[in-house]
């Protein structure tokens, strides 16, 4: 019992970097209706930033706690400057285009900010201490035969993600600002002659995804280092999209968790059976299953298209 | 088309409620590469009248209506909006100085519910940003109840209260063009742009367009400017209309003057579509 619950709580913790990761991808395609190849970028670029900054702040300050939140801030108005600069070279100019020229323009972006956050920041490993408690705690020792261990730092990650993804869930699905994300996602011409700025609209959802990707690069990378590989775990996180939906932030959350745990339970329990290995395509063979059947993912809006 | 007629205030009681002009549009031209959308037009339209533009497929009317919001630019002319001469600018910056449109081809936001869509109507009346939102909820909330009282209003005026909560990629046509009427309406404009709001209609769905139209520009004093295919509609609504033909202006004045003006006849009437 306390193995399984181990188990779960594991597949639950990657579940949610996954689904802050999968959360990028959502807000950018709900506000552009473009898939954003960058946003593993942007969590490479947020977690270097994060990590020098969190350097050079403590030792200004001399004090971690300090250093650590002056870093934070900083982190987080350099994504928002990293947003407004994405939207004045290249999103401004791509207005009305086809979603195809938008979409190269994504991956070039990702090119970019890789090459100029390694030169930036520099391109060795480095490690993000925000000084989480690491000792690992013991639950429900009386309730069963040897309780679990779970370690108190993902617990802080996850209540962190929990309160970042439902804050972003009301006030996109319930503001004014919200409403008007989903106008733009639609129909920019529209969008425009309503008086929604697109421009504007355009650096909030990329500063909103620049701080979902900086969260997601601290935590993770605090867990494994900050180093180039980062940027390619995003795509483990693309199939949390297929299965939650592209247009749904709901989804982002419940599909990451799912692939989390799926490919945790489905490695200790049915790996032996088959050789092991189920981790690494477990998210890819449920979003092929979900692409079959169902390829608006499950909450995503089914496309009705009039004959 | 005979009962619309019926229906109508006379002409001469229609006239006392215009004004001054509010949009004066001088000798605007519009190119795109080698096509000439709009050659050296000018015309005006006044306060509180219904200012259509026909013409045949192809004429420039709905070029016309894209360089009044901002959506073209056009290579040569002026534009006076309230007198003013108006810069080079985008549709938003149209939209705040009170100038809604809808489209020809319905440009709505497909996956949004109908109040959704017309609450977007409402987005420039309403002035909490993201961070106010984020740390000030209450406040907001009142802000977006006060506005969606508006935006019911809309819905009562064109009866679409049943569909309210309906995505509009759901709806039929001429719901759809009701729905993208409300969207306009409910940023209170001071100039409505239709860009063929009946089309494709049938006759029933065309007299609610019309009965809304013309109720819009009696009860709010809302400026129209309205293009239209059919004939019977625009003659029956319009106080003037603009007759494009290629580009080209040839014909200005009032419905009777218009159907009367040989280059019309020529160029216009005498086509079938
Ligand atoms: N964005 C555009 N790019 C190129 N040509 C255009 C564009 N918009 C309109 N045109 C051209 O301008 C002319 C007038 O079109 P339009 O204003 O749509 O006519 P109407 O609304 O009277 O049917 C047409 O020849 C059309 O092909
Ligand atoms: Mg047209």
């Amino acid at each position: 019992m306390g193995f399984f619950l181990e188990t779960f709580l594991g597949g639950l913790m990657t579940g949610l970097l996954y689904a802050l990761i999968g959360l990028g991808f959502v807000l950018i395609f709900k506000a552009s209706g473009v898939f954003n190849f960058a946003q593993g970028a942007m969590v490479l670029v947020a977690a270097l930033a994060m990590a020098r900054f969190s350097g050079w702040a403590t030792e200004a300050l001399g004090s971690m706690v300090l250093g650590n939140v002056l870093a934070f801030l900083m982190s987080v108005a350099f994504m928002i400057a990293v947003a407004i600069v994405i939207e004045r070279l290249v999103l401004r100019h791509l207005v009305n285009q086809e979603l195809t020229t938008l979409l190269m323009a994504t991956l070039g972006i990702t090119y970019v900010l890789d090459g100029l956050g390694q030169m930036v920041f520099g391109s060795s490993v480095y490690t993000i201490d925000v000084g989480m408690p690491k000792e690992p705690l013991f639950l429900f020792e009386g309730v069963f035969e040897g309780g679990m261990l779970i370690n108190p730092d993902d617990l802080i990650a996850a209540g962190v993600a929990a309160t970042l993804v439902a804050t972003l869930a009301l006030l996109f699905q319930y503001t004014k600002v919200g409403r008007a994300l989903r106008a733009v996602a639609d129909d920019h011409q529209a969008a425009q002659s309503v008086g929604i700025p697109l421009g504007r609209i355009w650096v909030v959802v990329w500063a909103v995804a620049g701080i979902v990707a900086l969260v997601a690069g601290i935590v993770w990378g605090s867990k494994l280092g900050v180093q180039f590989s980062l940027s390619t775990v995003a795509l483990r996180a693309l199939p949390v999209v297929i299965l939650g939906g592209l247009t749904s932030v709901p989804g982002a959350i419940i599909g990451g968790l799912i692939i989390g745990v799926g490919e945790k339970v489905s490695e200790v329990y049915l790996g032996p059976f088959v050789g092991g290995g189920i981790e690494v395509w477990f998210a890819y063979v449920l979003a092929l299953v979900f692409l079959l059947f169902r390829p608006e993912g499950l909450f995503g809006e089914k496309h009705i298209d009039r004959v | 088309m005979n009962d619309m007629t019926q229906t109508l205030e006379t002409p001469v009681a229609g006239r006392e409620r215009i004004g001054g002009v509010i949009l004066d549009l001088q000798n605007i031209s519009l190119r795109f590469g080698g096509v000439k959308a709009l050659t050296d037009i000018s015309f005006d339209v006044r306060e509180h009248e219904i200012r259509s533009i026909i013409g045949p497929n192809g004429a420039g009317k709905s070029s016309m209506l894209n360089v009044i919001n901002g959506v073209y630019h056009p290579q040569e002319g002026r534009i006076l909006f309230r007198g003013a001469l108006r810069e080079k600018m985008e549709p938003q910056v149209a939209a705040a100085q009170g100038i809604a449109r809808t489209f020809q081809n319905i440009a709505l936001f497909k996956g949004m519910t109908v109040l959704d869509n017309i609450m977007t109507g409402r987005n420039l009346k309403m002035k909490c940003n993201l961070f106010q939102h984020a740390l000030f909820w209450g406040a907001a909330q009142k802000e977006e109840i006060a506005h969606r009282i508006k935006v019911e209003e809309v819905i009562d005026f064109l009866e679409i209260q049943s569909i309210r909560n309906t995505p509009v990629g759901r709806l039929p046509y001429g719901l759809q063009k009701r729905v993208e009427l409300g969207r306009a309406l409910a940023a209170e404009p001071e100039l409505l742009l239709l860009d063929e709001p009946m089309a494709g209609m049938n006759v029933e769905e065309k007299q609610d367009m019309c009965r809304f139209i013309l109720d819009v520009n009696d009860e709010y004093g809302t400026t129209i400017v309205l293009i239209e295919h059919d004939m019977g509609v625009v003659m029956d609504i319009s106080d003037r209309v603009v007759v494009l033909d290629y580009g080209k202006k040839i014909g200005d004045g009032a419905p009777d003057e218009v159907k009367n003006n040989p280059d019309v006849i020529a160029a216009y009437l005498g086509t079938s579509h």
